[in-house]
């Protein structure tokens, strides 16, 4: 079986994000990388089909060099080859069309993304590679089963789980319940050093996004209360507020 | 305990002097310590018992021998990678991180320096997958600093030699299943032997009421009659010069380690005296606590470059045991005086379960004592500068 894992790599989590003082774009000085905690999930239960019924797991990244250091963590874990489209990701609908060429090519059975990256959280990469190539996608998965060609999903919705049953080849973005990440050991560390990249040309020839960022304005009026005169609160709430 | 909150400092950049292999062997190490270890130390800690299941654990993360080839099942890391991954399992217990320094220092190790083909390949890939837990006997009752004065010894007969003596402060004894033991031979020289658990005469019984390491198990080896065959000897070294290269590379990995414990003593401090409020002010906006905060962070900055360079002189094969005495005492040394300072940030706290700091600093008094004492140390840089022996 192959299968594609597909991989962002996005500020960890506890970085404080900085613009740049012309507002063009992030200020990433300083920023710690990681692998999308989401695409862990997806690369974990890729292992443990592998571990379980054998898979051959190829990582895919959009990005530029500085990205090459996600898809190693990923070998690390276990994943067996690995490709990097050379583009900066720019858009979830430019991404999913640059894998989704790649995909087209190689054919592969089951095709990983998470549930959205963390830094502009799209969520839209798994949808649009199911329309893209033209096979089923399931969102927001948290179970999968496979019975030969039939895989059957479950994936939560507000206020419960709907099962779905379809067959390969599918695309399915991963919720945190489906695996849990791994952590590499020396071992994969050590091996992950001669599994190759391959690097493939932007078949989109991109262009860089047009935006500006400016933070958000921090909230007005607001009266902090020291615990100790909680009598203050009422009043404010009753007599200012007529809240009650 | 409270949930680990850890996060690194890098005062000096110091991440930018080692590799993106390095830096995920670190991230690594790291994320398994706050998921596997963090959550049960200090419990373990406070019942003085062993967290037993987290060998097998640091087998499968790599921590047992990860500079010993892979062949043996090591890592075939390089010596600065050993020391990144004492330094962040240390920076949650010295006990655990001792575990692992006796396994891949003093027992992996000298087997592969000093062992036959078929020794390395009997014992190797079961101690690095944690299998086998093993341990190092060469501090006895009446012989710490002076191990040349050992009393163990063997004698020859015939097929199998006959071992007798006493071993102690043993990490690991009670329950390993091999010890690597160092003893004297008819002619007085010392020579490495591997004693097997179950072996007639032999017992590693368990020291009791410590107050350091407390989450890392501490026994005697008693060999009474022991007969060990002699294809269980090292054959490839005799004198001292055996076991204490084996302690060049443990103490090597301590330098390390202390960093570790200084880094998360230095993180607890600075977070708490930023959120602890008196007088109506964060303390750490006193100047005496500023004053600490700020030494803690020059000594651990100082103690991360020695480390570093420590680590590139080791991986070219050029760094000195005294060089390695050096560092060792330095950061021990180091780490001791910025957990103190530590604790005395958070008052009261600091001296309860609820922080880390106070678990460390015990620990510590069994660092800076073991792998050779903090003087004994400053007599091996004496004897290094001055080319006098100061030593009894």
């Amino acid at each position: 079986m192959k299968v594609l894992v597909c991989i962002s790599q996005t500020p960890d989590t506890t970085t404080k994000i900085v613009f740049k003082a012309d507002g063009s774009g992030v200020d990433y000085t300083n920023v710690k990388f990681i692998v999308n905690p989401y695409d862990e999930h997806a690369l974990a239960k890729a292992m443990e089909l592998k571990e379980q019924q054998g898979a051959e797991i190829t990582v895919i990244n959009v990005g530029k060099a500085d990205a090459e250091q996600s898809l190693r963590k990923c070998f690390a874990v276990g994943a067996d080859l690995g490709i990097r489209v050379d583009a900066e990701p720019v858009s979830g609908t430019q991404v999913a069309k640059l894998i989704a060429d790649v995909a087209k090519e190689r054919s592969y059975d089951l095709i990983f993304t998470g549930r959205e990256s963390i830094d502009y959280n799209g969520g839209m990469v798994g949808e649009l590679l199911g329309g893209l190539l033209g096979i089923p996608s399931v969102g927001y998965c948290g179970k999968l089963e496979l019975n030969g060609n039939a895989a059957t999903c479950t994936r939560f919705i507000d206020g419960g789980e709907e099962t779905v049953k379809v067959e390969l080849p599918l695309v399915v973005s991963a919720v945190k319940e489906l695996g849990e990440p791994r952590i590499p050991n020396m071992r994969g560390i050590m091996q992950a050093r001669t599994k190759p990249i391959e690097v493939i040309a932007d078949s989109e020839n991109s262009l860089p996004a047009e935006v500006r960022y400016e933070s958000p304005k921090g909230k007005a009026g607001c009266v902090y209360i020291d615990a100790a005169e909680a009598g203050k609160l009422i009043d404010i709430l009753h007599n200012e507020r007529k809240l009650f | 305990m409270a949930i680990d909150r850890y996060e690194h400092h890098d005062y000096y950049g110091v991440d930018e002097l080692l590799t993106e292999e390095h830096l995920l062997i670190r991230d690594s190490v790291r994320a398994w310590v706050k998921k596997s270890v963090s959550p049960i130390i200090e419990e373990y800690a406070q019942r003085s018992e062993f967290p037993r299941h987290l060998v097998k654990e640091l087998g499968e993360i790599g921590a047992f021998g990860p500079h010993i080839p892979t062949k043996y099942g090591g890592g075939g890391l390089d010596d600065i990678s050993y020391g990144i991954i004492m330094q962040e399992i240390e920076r949650c217990d010295s006990g655990i991180r001792s575990t692992a320094s006796v396994q891949g220092s003093l027992v992996m190790y000298p087997i592969y320096l000093f062992g036959s083909e078929a020794q390395k390949m009997k014992y190797l890939p079961k101690l690095g997958s944690g299998e086998y837990l093993g341990c190092f006997g060469l501090t006895e009752p009446d012989h710490g600093s002076d191990p040349g004065g050992m009393k163990t010894n063997f004698t020859d007969a015939g097929d199998h030699v006959v071992l007798n003596g006493a071993k102690m402060w043993i990490s690991n004894s009670p329950y390993s299943d091999i010890a690597v033991v160092w003893a004297k031979d008819e002619a007085g020289i010392i020579q490495g032997l591997i004693v097997e658990k179950g072996m007639e005469g032999f017992s590693a019984p368990e020291i009791h009421n410590k107050w350091s390491l407390r989450a890392s198990v501490t026994g005697e080896l008693v060999f009474d009659n022991v007969k060990v065959p002699k294809e269980n000897l090292l054959p490839g070294v005799k004198g001292l010069k055996g076991p204490l290269s084996c302690l060049n590379s443990a103490r090597y990995g301590i330098a390390w380690g202390a960093v570790g414990v200084a880094l998360d003593c230095y993180d607890t401090a600075l977070r708490y005296a930023k959120e602890r409020m008196q007088f109506g002010k964060p303390i750490g906006s006193f100047q005496l606590q500023q004053k600490k905060l700020a030494e803690m962070i020059t000594e651990i900055t100082k103690a991360q470059l020695l480390v570093w360079r420590l680590g590139v002189l080791k991986s070219a094969g050029k760094a000195s045991p005294a060089q390695i005495s050096m560092a060792k005492r330095n950061n021990v040394q180091m780490a001791l005086t910025v957990a103190r300072e530590a604790r005395q940030i958070l008052g009261g706290m600091g001296i309860t379960g609820e922080y880390s700091i106070m678990r460390h600093m015990m620990n510590l008094e069994s660092v800076v004592t073991y792998e050779g004492t903090h003087d004994i140390h400053l007599l091996i840089t004496g004897l290094d500068v001055t080319g006098l022996n100061a030593f009894g």
